[in-house]
């Protein structure tokens, strides 16, 4: 499992650019799954097809990031943000661009107080002598994502992206590990989650499936002086109940508390008081479509040094199978 | 080119209807066939020589404006923003009330009468208010109901070297470029999307995206442009008379990569000028047609306009001759080749 996410979270794949995250996927699963496509926007299809219920389930492929907006004389980067990325989290941080040049994202030293710090008094250094050599490696609307090696420690994965390649490696493994079943059903590995959960919006149109599962990481409750909340880290997967994008159905989540149940592994709800998910966007897609999602806990979310339980990853794809099989 | 007709007339979202009877009267005879759908996009389709392509253009008719919500016993008139509008640039606007065009004026406490902390803070829309020269509720009830559009008064002037002030710019360059793109024949089907309720959260082209379902779409708009003093070079979103400007990605969409790198490709080859938005703030209409039904490859260009969403935003007429000239030399040459685009 480790190996696996240390290859999907290696990969590039900031929204809107997810066409190297997207080659790594098809290449894990090419031999298990014969009907693959990539849509409009480039969400990644496999369908196993089937004579029974059409259930989708998705997870997102893109990553938080940063995008060059302006190079000055000296060859600095402005740049901004792609999806929900923190100023202060950022400072000291190596990005890389999709050709693999490194950059080090600082901030302007006049800045009286740090509480003022903002993206837009931040630049990327890429080690270029002037404007016109910088532009030779970056161009304005490049994008870059942040560095941030995969380490595995005892039971802890750390590495950036885990949101949500983490998600991606539970689909991966499902397809892998699917038992005989006669259900239909769509792995979606979606596009432009980060920036408003858009690729699950037209791909749940397309699919129109009777039932929807999203496979996505959220935050824990198990730090120091953290905000209050029932997650932990390596308390098992977290049925969802409701985020700031949906009120989970139902149906789904009974679905997924009895097949926990059945399974006998450990679960525990999740209620996020911010947020959403590409749940959000699909169950009010097409019509309308029962959805859930199963999230897998995690530290430190869209910072380079994310971290998840693996175990809480494999029981993830444990309570996925037995759910929609 | 209709530009000063078009600013010249009210839409303030939700009141299209002015700017929509005059581009439907004007376009009548270039298109095969005019419809206007339940929430009144102006839907304008033009068949092609081959058809292999469905191709969408869209510009919105409305503006940002003003609505009645209220009236005081000395006759004035309470209103609320339909739009985006910054409320310190409101005072002393010149304006027009309701279907008769009552003429106002934006008003406030004068200078004189204000305490030190009123002066030295900045007015807020709750304190301001339309004055039409009435002295009584009742009157001034005669001539305004409540719920009335208001719009900017502000005629269009040219000025400069080839520059125009005008209201409204936003978007009516862009209803401009597509009454001028029709006037053309090409091998795709085109569909010229005139939306309404832009400017209130992207509701007519949502509506229009899903109706006409296309392969393609291309959003025409009028753009911020902040080249201006008090901005740093780093933060400028485009720069005036640099030509037509593609969005890389923005508050509401990241158009399709390949297809913003075509038209910029093609624009060169032509030696159209044309320069990238830097910033990525704001939105438009390609957000909700690019997550259309299964989703649509999708592009935004635009004029640059100074003061955007004030009486006097400026454009230069050298932008929107760049921004019309990419907008038809794509269109002519989409399904020219084998490959989409």
């Amino acid at each position: 499992m480790f190996d696996l996410i240390k290859r999907l979270t290696q990969s590039f794949g900031v929204s809107g650019n997810e066409e190297e995250i997207r080659e790594t996927i098809i290449n894990e699963i090419k031999d298990y799954i014969e009907d693959i496509k990539v849509d409009t926007l480039g969400n990644l299809i496999a369908t196993k097809p089937g004579k029974g219920k059409k259930i989708m389930v998705a997870a997102h492929m893109d990553e938080i990031g940063v995008m060059a907006t302006y190079i000055d004389e000296k060859g600095f980067i402005r740049f901004s943000n792609v999806g929900g990325v923190s100023a202060f989290i950022s400072i000291g941080q190596k990005v890389k661009f999709k050709n693999g040049t490194i950059g080090t994202v600082f901030y302007e030293e006049k800045l009286e107080d740090m509480k003022n710090l903002k993206l837009s008094k931040m630049y990327i250094d890429i080690g270029a002598k002037d404007k016109k050599e910088a532009e030779k490696l970056v161009r304005i609307g490049d994008v870059a994502c942040f560095v941030g090696d995969a380490v595995k420690q005892e039971d802890l994965v750390i590495s950036k992206a885990l949101d949500d390649r983490s998600g991606c490696a539970v689909l991966i493994e499902a397809i892998k590990r699917m038992p005989q079943t006669d259900n239909e059903i769509y792995f979606v590995f979606t596009v432009q989650e980060e920036i408003g959960l858009r690729g699950a919006k037209t791909s749940a149109y397309q699919l129109k499936p009777d039932i929807a599962i999203a496979i996505d990481v959220t935050d824990t409750g198990d730090t120091p002086e953290a905000h209050l909340m029932e997650v932990k880290c390596g308390g098992g997967p977290a049925i969802k109940i409701k985020d700031n994008s949906i009120i989970c159905h139902p149906e789904v989540k009974k679905l997924l508390e009895e097949s926990a149940k059945k399974i006998n592994i450990p679960y525990q709800y999740e209620i996020l008081e911010y947020g959403g998910n590409d749940s959000g966007a699909i169950h009010i897609a097409a019509g309308g479509v029962p959805s859930g999602a199963i999230s897998i806990p995690c530290r430190y979310i869209h910072s380079p040094v994310e971290a998840s339980s693996l175990e809480d990853i494999e029981n993830v794809v444990k309570l996925l199978v037995e759910a929609i099989k | 080119m209709y530009i000063k007709e078009l600013t010249e007339l009210n839409g303030v979202s939700g009141n299209e209807d002015e700017v929509r009877e005059f581009i439907k009267d004007k376009i009548k005879d270039l298109a095969d066939e005019i419809t206007v759908d339940s929430m009144g996009n102006l839907i304008a389709f033009k068949k092609g020589k081959s058809g292999k392509q469905k191709v969408m253009l869209s510009a919105h008719m409305d503006e940002v404006g003003f609505m009645v919500t209220g009236f005081s016993d000395s006759g004035v008139i309470r209103f609320a923003t339909v739009g985006g509008i910054d409320e310190r640039i409101l005072l002393g606007k010149r304006v027009l009330v309701g279907e008769k065009k009552i003429p106002g004026v934006i008003g406030s406490k004068p200078i004189h009468l204000q305490e030190r902390e009123e002066r030295n803070t900045n007015i807020k829309l709750k304190k301001l208010y339309i004055d039409i020269g009435t002295d009584k509720k009742e009157e001034t009830e005669k001539l305004v109901s409540l719920g009335d559009y208001v719009a900017f008064h502000s005629p269009y002037t040219e000025f400069g070297e080839g520059l125009v002030k005008a209201k409204a710019l936003d978007d009516r360059v862009g209803c401009a470029i597509l009454m001028e793109a029709l006037k053309e024949r090409y091998e795709c089907d085109l569909y010229a999307c005139f939306t309404v309720q832009e400017e209130v959260g992207l509701r007519g082209a949502e509506v229009a995206a899903y109706t006409v379902n296309p392969d393609i779409a291309l959003v025409v708009e009028g753009t911020t442009c902040s080249d201006v003093p008090g901005v740093e070079k780093s933060e400028y979103s485009t720069v005036l008379g640099e030509g037509a400007a593609l969005t890389i990605m923005d508050r509401t969409s990241y158009p399709d990569k390949n297809f913003v790198n075509y038209i910029y490709e093609l624009a060169k080859r032509n030696n159209i000028p044309v320069q990238f938005k830097q910033t990525n703030t704001g939105g438009n209409d390609a957000g909700k047609i690019q997550m259309s039904r299964s989703g649509v490859v999708t592009a935004s260009i635009s004029v640059p306009c100074r003061y955007i969403h004030s009486p006097v935003s400026v454009m230069s007429k050298k932008d929107f001759n760049s921004c019309k000239d990419i907008v038809i030399a794509v269109l002519k040459d989409l399904g020219t080749k084998e490959e989409a685009y």
